[in-house]
């Protein structure tokens, strides 16, 4: 089954087509990638797709209704949820506080039930804060809980950025190069803990990722998109000998030689 | 060595300098002379003394630190250096303007105030009194340093208890419990004198006070020691609170009119800014127009209730609701077109707003339901019962009440889904918004609640004052809210109470300085910002992986954040 559907999405700022009528399909329980040199339009469907940006033209659907047009909340809401390229905590509140407000869309409590704290909201809260230590555990930031996010060490920091996605239990989670600034072990930690979250979780993954022994690795599927348009998609296998799109990393020319090496040593980026 | 000893010369020289820069400026701009005869010790220390030397030595104490490897003959060598350049630049001051006439632009350039300077002894002689004088601060500065840290707390608590008891001489005397006859008799007779605190009493006071901290600080260390159950610990927290309660229960009657006009004042300001720390603090909203609330709540208080008026006559328990609501209703129809801007744009607009409101209650076309420049008088005062509650004390316990009640509410809003939500778009609204948080919604219910509490603070200033004007309601106060808040700490709500106090407090207390009043409330920003930005009472994240009684974790194991390589 196709979770998310994007169809034609194109999105302009002023002249520059950032996205040209990109066609992108996720299928459920799949994880998949999202290619290409920077300034691509990785982002920016990132962006599309959870509601940052509006497209001008095309259409996304998660699970056959249309989140086009949604706004970031509603997209949430309704089951995306995402990391940042540059992580992007909130840096004075603690870890925990963190992934409690990732929680936000299962919480019922209000205003007045926060001032009272009522049974129900003591009850709510609670759970919440157990669901919260369970998630700081699931992705070994057990000890960290009670510090402020910007004090965390970068890894750590990185890992906190998915517990807190993971808190509003998504059934798409978009991670925006997971692994940008690990080291080579962190790295497989990271690879290790994606698929993770899909096999014990069943949450499908898509992400944006510029180290291409984890893209090759652990995606079923990978797309590249290059000034803004899709030039290629397939196994991984399958794009790392497509012409076209060692040509757009590595330009004219070079791609020629490299094919005629013997797999596997391409290593772009 | 060599290159050290120099550098730390250099300092001692910089030090001079700036605190001689610092003596003069507070000489010229008439604090010396005009608090030369408010003395804090009669015929011995006045005001003035301690305007233009404590600065001197407050800077060349924080210069010792700089150079603390050195031996203490060099440290002594160092801060006299300083001290003797510090007087030598008076010198320098009271030469010129003696030579010269300089009054013309430096009204206060006077001969009283070298006399003063030169503690009364004349010229050539005086210019070496200056210099003397300025070594011996550092001297004295020295002396500090070296001292145990016991002693050195104890006696700088002497120091700052005399000279503020000694400034206070009038108003403790017009105090209730200053009246009571052999107290009286005994400040009167024995302890007070014409001005300031006689030279016996300054002594007795200073020697309790130093005593007192020195034996509590003895203790304390004691108590830390012993391992405390958590059982023990809420207990003694308990203890505290009801005994700070009674405190500020017993405050009126035990003060006395002049204290409580003051406190009313001060407990207006905190309940108002307890409502701008929610949208400021907590949410991240910076409001400039908070006033407009305010002004709101008082207004609406009076037209409901003023005879004057005579539209409705309502009683203060039957306008309160209504004055609440319009504030509340005022909230949520600014916040709706204003919420969607963010930062410095939202700072203007909202100011334009309280503007707009002060201006709408000052013009001739609202005249004849708001009073234009003469504002509304005979408004309503609160009865409970039989008890009209109509004097300053009295109203003290319903300001009181308040902001207990307000200060509940923030406290447990804070820890709440709400509250959580108000953080995470002050920290960082895009992101807030992708965790399913409508930035719209909880932008407008922060600025709903701030809107509340400044309306039941300007509804409890019309019961307190029976009429209000449109000049209460000028941008200052939006102003002096918002410094309450970033002194006291962001986000803190005990930070609110006490930068209330100092803010608010002080210079209400503090009449002699009226004059002086922004200088020092700017000079304070200023060093705030520089030396604890965070604020006097920071605020604290609860713990929530391990509970309270646990341990902190201490601060070398927060390893830093390491940059992202891309």
């Amino acid at each position: 089954m196709i979770i998310l559907d994007i169809k034609r999405v194109t999105k302009r700022f002023g002249g520059l087509e950032a996205l040209k009528t990109v066609d992108l399909e996720v299928k459920e329980n799949a994880i998949q990638s999202v290619i290409g040199p920077n300034g691509a339009g990785k982002t920016t469907l990132f962006n599309c797709i959870t509601g940052f940006y509006t497209p001008e033209e095309g259409d996304i659907l998660l699970a056959g209704r249309s989140i086009t047009g949604k706004s970031p909340d509603r997209v949430t809401k309704l089951g995306i949820s995402r990391t940042y390229q540059n992580i992007r905590l909130f840096k004075n509140m603690t870890a925990v506080e963190n992934i409690l407000v990732g929680m936000h869309p299962h919480l019922r409590s209000g205003l007045i039930g926060g001032i009272l704290r009522n049974r129900k909201t003591m009850k709510e809260e609670e759970e919440a804060l157990n669901e919260a230590l369970r998630l700081l555990r699931f992705m070994s930031l057990d000890g960290y809980g009670d510090l402020l996010s910007k004090n965390l060490p970068y890894g750590a920091q990185r890992r906190l950025e998915i517990a807190r996605s993971l808190a509003s239990k998504p059934k798409l989670l978009l991670l925006d190069e997971p692994t940008a600034g690990m080291n080579p072990s962190e790295t497989a930690d990271t690879m290790r803990l994606i698929q993770r979250l899909r096999d014990a979780l069943g949450i499908t993954v898509l992400l944006i990722e510029h180290q291409m022994r984890v893209v090759m690795g652990i995606s079923e599927k990978i797309t590249v998109l290059d000034y803004g348009a899709k030039i290629a998609e397939g196994r991984p296998e399958e794009i790392q000998r497509n012409p076209t799109v060692v040509e757009a990393y590595l330009g004219r020319g070079s791609a020629d030689g490299i094919l005629k090496q013997d797999l596997p040593p391409v290593e772009f980026a | 060595m060599n290159n050290l000893a120099s550098a730390a010369w250099k300092k001692a020289l910089n030090t001079g300098l700036i605190s001689g820069i610092l003596a003069i400026m507070i000489s010229l701009i008439g604090m010396v002379e005009s608090f030369g005869d408010t003395f804090i010790i009669n015929r011995f220390v006045s005001l003035g003394d301690i305007m233009h030397m404590a600065p001197i030595l407050i800077l060349i104490y924080g210069a010792i630190k700089t150079y603390d490897q050195a031996t203490w003959k060099l440290q002594l060598a160092y801060s006299t250096f300083s001290g003797a350049i510090a007087g030598l630049m008076l010198t320098v001051l009271v030469l010129f303007g003696s030579a010269f006439d300089i009054r013309e632009m430096l009204v206060n350039a006077s001969p009283t105030l070298f006399r003063l300077l030169m503690f009364g002894i004349e010229l050539p002689g005086g210019a070496f009194i200056l210099i003397f004088k300025g070594a011996l601060l550092g001297a004295l500065a020295i002396g500090l340093f070296k001292l145990q840290p016991r002693w050195r707390n104890a006696i700088m608590q002497g120091i700052i208890w005399v000279a503020l008891i000694g400034t206070l001489r009038d108003q403790i005397l017009l105090a209730s419990f200053a009246q009571i006859e052999p107290l009286n008799s005994i400040l009167r007779g024995f302890f007070f004198a014409q001005s300031g605190l006689t030279q016996l009493g300054g002594i007795l006071l200073f020697l309790i006070v130093v005593a007192a901290y020195y034996f509590l600080g003895g203790r304390k260390k004691v108590v830390a020691n012993n391992k405390q159950t958590p059982e023990k610990l809420r207990k003694s927290r308990l203890t505290r609170f009801g005994i700070a309660g009674i405190a500020l229960l017993l405050l009126p009657p035990v003060l006395g009119l002049f204290f409580s006009e003051v406190l009313d004042s001060v407990g207006l300001f905190i309940l108002m800014s307890l409502g701008l720390n929610i949208v400021v603090g907590f949410a991240g909203l910076l409001d400039l127009g908070y006033v407009g609330f305010y002004a709101i709540g008082a207004y609406t208080m009076a037209v409901f209730t003023s005879p004057e008026m005579g539209f409705f006559n309502l009683s203060f328990w039957q306008a309160l609701p209504i004055a609440l609501l319009f504030s509340v209703l005022a909230g949520v129809i600014l916040g709706l077109p204003v919420l969607r801007m963010r930062g410095d744009y939202l700072a203007i607009v909202t100011l334009g707003f309280g503007e707009i409101i002060r201006l709408l209650a000052l013009s001739d076309w609202l005249k004849p339901w708001l009073g234009g420049t003469q504002g509304i008088q005979r408004i309503a005062q609160p009865q409970i019962g039989p008890i009209a509650i109509d004097t300053l004390q009295e109203i003290y316990y319903l300001i009181l009440l308040g902001i207990g009640l307000v200060a509940f509410v923030s406290i447990r809003l804070k820890d709440s889904k709400v509250g959580r939500a108000w953080m995470a778009i002050r920290e960082d609204e895009d992101v807030a918004a992708a965790m399913g948080i409508n930035p719209v919604f909880s932008k407008l219910m922060a600025f709903a609640t701030g809107a509340l509490f400044a309306g039941l603070s300007g509804s409890l200033l019309g019961a307190k004052l029976t009429s209000v004007y449109p000049h209460s309601f000028t941008f200052i106060v939006s102003i002096n809210v918002l410094s309450i808040i970033i002194i006291g700490g962001m986000g803190s709500i005990p930070g609110v109470l006490i930068g209330g106090l100092v803010l608010m407090g002080l210079p209400g207390v503090l009449t002699e300085f009226e004059e002086y009043r922004w200088l020092f409330y700017g000079a304070a920003l200023v060093m705030m910002m520089l030396t604890r930005p965070e604020g006097l009472w920071p605020e604290t994240r609860r713990k929530l992986e391990l509970h309270e009684a646990e341990e902190e974790v201490p601060e070398e194991d927060l390893t830093p954040a390491i940059e992202s390589g891309d």
